[in-house]
C-alpha cells in the first residue's frame, strides 16, 4: 500500500472487485485468488467466459489459479522485480507501450537532476558507512519557479522515460531466466500476452496479495508492477489497475483509520519537531510540482482541523492548535512498525500490551522471538472470539511439544494476562471495508453468548474506567486523557450508528457533512476521518444501500454501499480518457466529458473542470502518476534484490545482494541462515480450506484439510528418499516445524546461475490452540523486514528438510 | 455460456431459464428456514466481502434467545450474488461453537492455569495496570525538551477483524493515552 | 406441466474451492469429518454416508502439458437410475416429479442393494443408523423455490441450476465454444448408458472421462438389469427376503421413528 500511494497518490486497490470482468488480460503475481479469494475470482472466470480474457498465472507453485489459467510460469520466490522489471524491458524494446498515456499522465518527461544514476548495485548518494542514501540527486530538475522540468518529446537524455529505459536494459528475458529460474521461452510467452494490453483497445489487470507484500523489498516489487501497469496504459481504466486483495474483513478500514504511523485518513502522525499545529501543517501539506497539479492534499488543514475538533470538541480552539498537543508525537527517526516494537519488547522496555482480535504468536515473524518478547511484559489484554496462541504463550513450552522446548516454564513467566471474551461478527452492527474500498454496513443477528462482550464496551469500559481513575486521583499529564471527546449517548457502550455520524463529520450546528469538499480549517466542521465524509450525511446511512442499478453497465453498482473516497468506485478514473476527455477506449471508460461536466462514475476530478485544466492523479503533487518515485527509501526505480536469505548471489550485482535497507535486527534470536546449511528456498501461504488462524477451531475446515504439511518436490523427495505421507522436519536458523510430506509435481525445481533450485510449501494455519493442531509455520520465518511498509519476508527463505 | 440464456450470469437480473422452480413437488426434508428472521451482515474472512443472510430461530420474546440456524449467502450483493466459499458457507460454526469464549478469563503471573474472573474485577485491575504503566511510562517532553505527550511503554494492536467505528474507537482510546506503538494485520 | 430439473458441472470453470462440500454437509445438518493425510488436496478419497458431493482432484500430463484437474462427483440422479430398479423396499428411492431421485429413509431397509445398482458408486451405507444416504439435490430447497445449495454457493459459475432442457442446450454450446477456441476434445457428459443424467458435465477432454472420476461407460449391472426386467418374478421372491432383512433391522435397531434425529 505504501508503494501504491507513491505511484498514485493513494495506497489502495485501484479497481474493485466487480470491475475484473472487464479485463482481456488478467496477471496474477504474488497471490493466489482462486484459492484466497474464491469469490472475487468469480470476476476473473467470468471475464474469460465472456470476453475471452487470458489469465496468467506466476508463481512458484502451479496451484489452483494456475490449474485454470492459460499461460502459467514458475518461478523463484523473491524474483518478481526480476520478472517485472523484465516485462517493462520487454514493453519497452517491444514499443507495446501506451505512449500517449505515459506523455500524459505520468512523469515520463519529467527531467532528473544531474548526477543520478545506478551503478553495481547502488543509487547514486550511498553512504556506505551509514547505510542510508542521501536522495539530493534523486529530485526533479527545477524550472526555478518551483515547477519541474519537463520533455513533452520523452527523448532529453535524463527525462523519467529514458533514465527507465536504461535502468530496465539489464532485464532481458535470458537475466530473467537466470535469476527467477523459467525459461526464456516461457517468460517471453507470458510477457507477449500481458504486454499485448498497452493499446488503447485493451486492458489489463493484476492481483497481487501477500505473495507480493511479504518480501524485503515489497514496496519496490508493487512500484514495478505499478510502473508496468502505467506503461501500458491500464491505470484508471475499467479492467485495469493494480488490485491489492487484502486478507482481512475490516484490514482495509483499520488502516484507513489510522494505524502504524498515522491519524485517521492517512494524515501522519505528528512527530516531534511538528512543535505546533502549524509547523506540522506546513510539513504536512505539499507544494504542487506542476502548474496544472491539483495537488488535493493542500486541504491537508482542513482534514486535520476537523479531526482534532472530532477528538477534542469543545476542547479543541484555534488559541490552543485545536488540542494538536494532546497527540502523540514521535521522534524524528522513530519506527513503531511490527517489527522494531516487538523488538523493543523483547528488550524489556515495553510493559503493557493490548491486543483486539490479532493473534502475533501465530502471525507474526520469529514465533520463538514473539513468545520471547511477551514473557518480558507486565501485562497483557486479548480481546478474542476463541482462546489463541497469543493469549497462551505463557503455556507454550507444554502446549508446542518440542517445538518451545527452551522456552521458559509457566512459573517463570510474569507476565499477567486478561483473557477478554468479545462478541463475533454476526453480535455486532457497524461498517466493513472490502479491497474494493467499498464500506458495508452490517446488522447484528443474535446476542452475544455467555458474558462475551461487543468490543465497544470493551474499549468503552476501560477507557473510561482508567478515565475515572485519572479523574479521582491524578496522574501524569491527564490532559489528552481528559480531553477526548466521549460525547455518546451511553458513553459505556456507544452505539455504532452514532460513532459513524462521527465519522461522517457534522458542523457546528450538528448538521451531518455530504462530503470532504465542505470541511473546513476554522474548526467549524469536525470529521473523524476526512476520507469517509459521505458514507452518513443528512440523508442516512450510505453503507447500508443495496441499489442494484448499474447505469455504465461496468459493474460499479453505485448505489450499493458507499465507497471511499466520495462513492468512487474506480480511482483515477480520469486517467482513461486522453488529453481532450475521450475514453482511450470510447467503449470502456467510467466517466465522460460531455463538454460542460464529467458524468458516470463519481470523477476522481472536479466534476466541472475542463479536461486540460489538471493533471489525472490529483492526490501527487506531481499531478501526474510516478514512474520515477524518489520517496522510496531504496531508489527512484526498483532493483532487483535478492531476499535477505537467498541460495545465490545476486546474478546482477554480487556485493549488493539484498535490499541494502531492508530492517534485519541482529538480536541472539535474529539469526539469519546461508545456502550452504539451509540450502532450500520456503514460502508460506494459505490454502482455500482454511482461513488464516482461525478456523482451526471448526469442524468444516478440520474436516477439508484438518493435517499441517509440507509440499515437497518431486525430484527433492527423490533424492531424499522421502514418500507421499512421511513425516519430514523443515529446519531454518530460528526454529522447525514437523509434518508429512506432500510430494508433488506442483513445484518445479528451478535452474538458477546453473544450479538446481528447489522450493518448499509450507501452508500456514495451524498451531498449538485449536480443534486441529500443527506447528506454527513462524518457527521457521525471518524478522526481517521491508523498510517502507514494514512488512515481513515470509516468501524466500532458507530452509533445510530431512525425513524424521 | 451465453449471456442471454445464462441464467446466474451475475451481471444479468433476468430469469432466462424462465420456468417455474418451485412447483408443489414432495419433499423428504422440511426446509430448515421456513420459519427463520433473516439479517443482512457481511462475512468476517478476507476482504472480498461477501453479503451473508443470518437466519435465526425464534422470535425475542422473554424466554426465547434467537439461535443461529444457518447462513448462506446474500443474492442482493453484486459481489457475492448469494455465493460464498467453503470458510464463508459454515460462517455458522463460527458463531454457534462450543469453543467460543464466553467469560474473562485471567492468568496470574507465574501460574500455569486460566481462572475466571468477572468483568468487574477484570476491568477494576486492567484500568489499574493501565495507569500504573502510563504513569510510570508517559514522556511529556523528549530530551530536547519538545513537547511529545506519548506513551512508549506500552502497544497496541488489532482491528483488522472489527469494524470502522470500533477502529475510530480504539483510535480514541489510543490517543487519549498516546499510545504511538500501533499496528494492525496489514503489516503482515 | 413439471419440468425436469438438473445440475450442469462446467469443470473449466471450476477452481476446487470445495465450498459445494461444505454447502452440502452443512445445509443437510451432516456431521463433519476429521480428515488424515493422504498426501493430496482432496477432501475425502471417497463420498461417505455424511459426505454426499466431493471434488475429485486428479493430476495428468496430456499433451505434454502439466493439468491440475477438479470435478464435482455426487449422485448423478439418472433418468434410468440403477438404485430404484435396484431397490426392493417400496417407497424408499423415488422419483420425484420434477426427476430428482430421492431417498425417502424411512422406507429405507438398508439392503444396500442400490449400491450394487449405481453405475456411478455413489450411494453410502450408514453403519450408524443402517440407512443409505446420498444427495437428494436438496429435494427440500428446491420445493421451496430456492437453488440447491451446492449450486447456490458456488463462487465461479462452475455450477447451474435449471430445467434439463435448457441445460443440455447450454452445455452443448459451451461445449461448441470450448472447441472454437482450440479445445477439440471438449464436450458434454451426459450419463450415457443410463438415459442420460440430471447432472450434466462439460469436460475439456470429453475423451477421458475417467480423468475426472467419471466411469467411461456407466452401465447399471446386468443382474440388476434382469431383476426388474424378465426376471421380476425372482425380484418378488428376493423382495420378500428384503421385508426380511426390514424385520431383522427394527429388531436390531429399533423403531424407525427413533432413527430420524440419529442421521443428524
Amino acid at each position: 500500500m505504501a508503494s501504491l500511494a507513491a505511484t498514485f497518490g493513494r495506497g489502495a486497490m485501484t479497481n474493485g472487485w466487480t470491475d475484473v470482468v472487464n479485463a482481456d488480460v488478467i496477471l496474477v503475481m504474488g497471490g493466489n485468488p482462486a484459492e484466497n479469494h474464491p469469490v472475487g475470482f468469480r470476476f476473473v472466470m467470468e471475464a474469460r467466459r465472456r470476453r475471452k480474457a487470458k489469465l496468467v498465472s506466476i508463481d512458484p507453485r502451479f496451484n489452483r489459479t494456475a490449474a485454470v489459467s492459460d499461460c502459467y510460469v514458475p518461478m523463484r520466490a523473491g524474483t518478481d522485480i526480476a520478472f517485472l522489471g523484465g516485462l517493462i524491458h520487454y514493453a519497452l524494446e517491444n514499443k507495446l507501450y501506451h505512449a500517449d498515456y505515459i506523455k500524459l499522465h505520468t512523469n515520463a518527461s519529467f527531467l532528473v537532476k544531474e548526477g543520478f544514476g545506478f551503478e553495481n548495485g547502488h543509487f547514486s548518494g550511498w553512504n556506505a558507512e551509514k547505510k542510508t542514501y542521501d536522495r539530493s540527486t534523486w529530485q526533479y530538475e527545477s524550472d526555478g519557479q518551483g515547477f519541474a522540468k519537463v520533455d513533452p518529446t520523452l527523448e532529453h537524455p535524463r527525462c523519467v522515460f529514458q533514465l527507465m529505459r536504461k535502468h530496465y536494459e539489464r532485464y532481458t528475458p535470458e537475466a530473467v531466466a537466470n535469476i527467477a529460474g523459467c525459461s526464456a521461452g516461457e517468460f517471453n510467452r507470458a510477457a507477449a500476452i500481458i504486454c499485448s494490453t498497452g493499446r488503447p483497445d485493451k486492458s489489463g489487470t493484476i492481483l497481487y496479495a501477500l505473495g507480493w507484500t511479504q518480501h524485503s523489498h515489497a514496496v519496490q516489487l508493487i512500484h514495478t508492477a505499478a510502473m508496468l501497469q502505467l506503461l501500458l496504459g491500464n491505470v484508471g481504466v475499467p479492467g485495469g489497475g493494480v488490485n491489492a486483495q487484502r486478507g482481512h474483513a475490516n484490514i482495509k478500514g483499520s488502516t484507513d483509520m489510522g494505524s502504524w504511523n498515522n491519524l485517521p485518513g492517512y494524515l501522519r502522525l505528528p512527530r516531534a519537531n511538528h512543535t505546533s499545529l502549524d509547523e506540522f501543517l506546513k510539513a504536512n501539506t505539499p507544494k504542487p510540482l506542476r502548474p496544472n497539479s491539483m495537488n488535493y492534499w493542500s486541504n491537508t488543514p482542513k482534514f486535520m482541523t476537523s479531526l482534532l475538533k472530532a477528538y477534542y470538541g469543545r476542547h479543541a480552539a484555534r488559541k490552543n492548535g485545536f488540542g494538536y498537543h494532546n497527540l502523540p508525537k514521535i521522534g524524528e527517526s522513530d519506527n513503531n512498525s511490527w517489527g522494531f516494537f516487538f523488538d523493543r519488547m523483547h528488550k524489556g522496555s515495553i510493559e503493557g500490551f493490548l491486543s483486539f482480535g490479532m493473534n502475533p504468536v501465530a502471525n507474526g515473524p520469529n514465533t520463538p522471538k514473539m513468545l520471547d518478547a511477551l514473557s518480558k511484559l507486565k501485562w497483557m489484554i486479548v480481546v478474542e472470539n476463541f482462546e489463541t496462541e497469543t493469549a497462551a504463550f505463557w503455556n507454550a513450552k507444554k502446549l508446542g511439544e518440542k517445538y518451545y522446548s527452551s522456552f521458559i516454564d509457566p512459573a517463570g513467566i510474569q507476565t499477567e494476562v486478561f483473557l477478554l471474551p468479545a462478541a463475533c461478527f454476526a453480535e455486532k452492527d457497524g461498517a466493513f471495508v472490502n479491497s474494493s474500498r467499498w464500506l458495508q454496513w452490517k446488522s447484528a443477528a443474535v446476542p452475544p453468548p455467555g458474558e462475551a462482550k461487543p468490543d465497544q464496551e470493551i474499549i468503552a469500559r476501560l477507557f473510561l474506567k482508567v478515565r475515572e481513575l485519572y479523574e479521582k486521583e491524578g496522574g501524569k499529564a491527564p490532559q489528552p486523557l481528559l480531553q477526548m471527546s466521549w460525547d455518546y449517548a451511553n458513553p459505556l457502550s456507544p452505539s455504532l450508528e452514532e460513532v459513524a455520524r462521527e465519522v461522517n463529520g457534522r458542523d457546528l450546528a450538528g448538521k451531518q457533512l455530504n462530503g470532504f469538499g465542505e470541511l473546513k480549517d476554522d474548526g467549524s466542521t469536525a470529521c473523524g476521518n476526512w476520507i469517509y465524509c459521505g458514507s452518513w450525511p443528512e440523508a442516512g446511512n450510505m453503507m447500508a444501500r443495496r441499489g442494484q442499478e448499474d447505469p455504465t453497465g461496468l459493474g460499479l453498482f453505485p448505489n450499493y454501499a458507499w465507497s471511499w473516497p466520495a462513492n468512487r468506485r474506480i480511482l483515477y478514473n480520469r486517467a482513461a480518457s486522453d488529453a481532450g476527455g475521450k475514453g482511450w477506449d470510447p467503449q470502456r471508460t467510467s466517466i465522460r466529458w460531455d463538454g460542460v461536466r464529467w458524468t458516470g462514475d463519481t470523477p476522481d476530478y472536479k466534476a466541472d473542470a475542463k479536461p486540460s485544466d489538471f493533471g489525472a492523479f490529483i492526490m501527487l503533487p506531481e499531478g501526474v502518476a510516478k514512474l520515477f518515485a524518489a520517496d522510496l527509501l531504496e531508489g527512484p526505480f526498483p532493483e532487483h534484490y535478492e531476499p535477505a536469505e537467498s541460495p545465490v548471489p545476486n546474478p546482477l550485482h554480487k556485493e549488493v545482494s539484498s535490499n541494502p535497507l531492508a530492517s534485519v535486527f541482529q538480536g541472539a534470536l535474529d539469526k539469519l541462515g546461508s545456502a550452504k546449511d539451509y540450502p532450500y528456498v520456503a514460502i508460506t501461504y494459505r490454502l482455500t480450506e482454511h482461513f488464516h488462524y482461525w478456523t482451526k477451531h471448526m469442524h468444516a475446515s478440520g474436516e477439508l484439510q484438518s493435517n499441517f504439511f509440507v509440499e515437497v518436490p518431486e525430484e527433492l523427495a527423490r533424492e531424499k528418499g522421502i514418500k507421499g505421507g512421511d513425516f519430514v522436519r523443515v529446519t531454518s536458523a530460528r526454529g522447525s516445524v514437523e509434518g508429512p510430506a506432500l510430494v508433488t509435481r506442483r513445484i518445479r525445481p528451478l535452474k538458477v546461475e546453473g544450479k538446481t533450485i528447489y522450493q518448499i510449501g509450507i501452508p500456514i494455519h495451524w498451531g498449538f490452540v485449536g480443534r486441529v493442531r500443527g506447528p506454527l509455520v513462524n518457527n521457521l520465518t525471518p524478522s526481517v523486514y521491508d523498510p517502507n511498509s514494514g512488512t515481513p519476508e515470509y516468501k524466500g527463505f532458507l530452509v533445510n528438510l530431512e525425513k524424521v | 455460456m451465453g449471456d442471454s440464456v445464462s441464467r446466474r450470469s451475475f451481471l444479468l437480473t433476468t430469469t432466462a431459464l424462465g420456468f417455474d422452480l418451485k412447483p408443489a413437488i414432495a419433499a423428504a426434508r422440511e426446509l430448515k428456514i421456513s420459519r427463520t428472521t433473516q439479517t443482512h451482515s457481511v462475512c468476517p474472512y478476507c476482504a472480498v466481502g461477501c453479503s451473508v443472510v443470518i437466519h435465526t430461530l425464534g422470535d425475542k420474546a422473554r424466554n426465547v434467545q434467537p439461535s443461529v440456524v444457518h447462513i448462506e449467502g446474500d443474492p442482493d450483493s453484486p459481489i457475492n450474488r448469494g455465493t460464498l466459499c467453503s470458510k464463508g458457507i459454515s460462517l455458522k460454526e463460527f458463531v454457534v461453537n462450543e469453543r467460543r469464549l464466553t467469560r474473562p478469563l485471567y492468568r496470574a503471573p507465574g501460574s500455569s492455569a486460566w481462572t475466571r474472573i468477572s468483568w468487574e474485577e477484570a476491568l477494576d485491575k486492567m484500568a489499574r495496570r493501565i495507569k500504573d504503566t502510563r504513569d510510570r511510562g508517559f514522556e511529556e517532553k523528549d530530551a530536547q525538551g519538545r513537547t511529545v505527550n506519548r506513551l512508549p511503554n506500552l502497544a497496541l494492536i488489532g482491528g483488522c477483524t472489527d469494524t470502522n467505528e470500533i477502529n475510530y474507537l480504539i483510535s480514541k482510546f489510543r490517543f487519549g493515552l498516546g499510545i504511538a506503538a500501533y499496528e494492525n494485520q496489514a503489516r503482515l | 406441466m413439471i419440468e425436469t430439473v438438473a445440475k450442469l458441472v462446467d469443470t473449466t470453470l471450476c477452481i476446487g474451492c470445495k465450498a459445494c462440500e461444505v454447502a452440502c454437509q452443512e445445509w443437510n445438518d451432516q456431521e463433519f469429518t476429521t480428515g488424515v493425510f493422504r498426501n493430496t488436496y482432496q477432501t475425502l478419497p471417497d463420498l461417505a454416508p455424511n459426505f454426499w458431493n466431493l471434488i475429485k482432484f486428479s493430476e495428468h500430463d496430456i499433451n505434454g502439458e502439466q493439468h491440475w484437474l477438479m470435478a464435482k462427483y455426487q449422485c448423478m440422479h439418472c433418468a434410468d437410475a440403477g438404485c430404484i430398479k435396484a431397490c426392493p423396499a417400496p417407497g424408499a428411492i423415488v422419483r420425484r416429479p420434477n426427476g430428482i431421485v430421492d431417498f425417502v429413509h424411512e422406507n429405507c431397509i438398508g439392503c444396500g442393494y442400490c449400491i450394487t445398482g449405481c453405475p456411478f458408486d455413489v450411494p453410502r451405507l450408514s453403519p450408524k443408523t443402517r440407512k443409505v444416504y446420498k444427495c437428494t439435490l436438496c429435494s427440500d430447497r428446491v420445493a421451496a423455490g430456492l437453488e440447491p445449495a451446492c449450486i447456490k454457493t458456488c463462487p465461479t459459475n462452475c455450477l447451474t441450476f435449471g430445467s434439463r432442457n435448457d441445460l443440455k442446450f447450454l452445455a452443448e454450446k459451451r461445449a461448441e465454444e470450448l472447441r472454437k477456441d482450440g479445445l477439440a476434445n471438449a464436450g458434454v457428459y451426459d450419463g450415457p448408458g443410463v438415459g442420460g443424467t440430471n447432472v450434466l458435465y462439460v469436460l475439456k477432454h470429453a475423451d477421458r472421462p475417467q480423468d475426472y472420476g467419471l466411469p467411461k461407460d456407466p452401465r447399471i449391472p446386468w443382474t440388476v438389469s434382469l431383476w426388474k426386467g424378465p426376471l421380476k418374478w425372482l425380484g418378488n421372491t428376493v423382495f420378500f427376503g428384503g421385508l426380511l432383512a426390514a424385520l431383522v433391522h427394527y429388531i436390531k435397531v429399533g423403531p424407525k421413528e427413533a432413527h430420524d434425529e440419529a442421521e443428524n
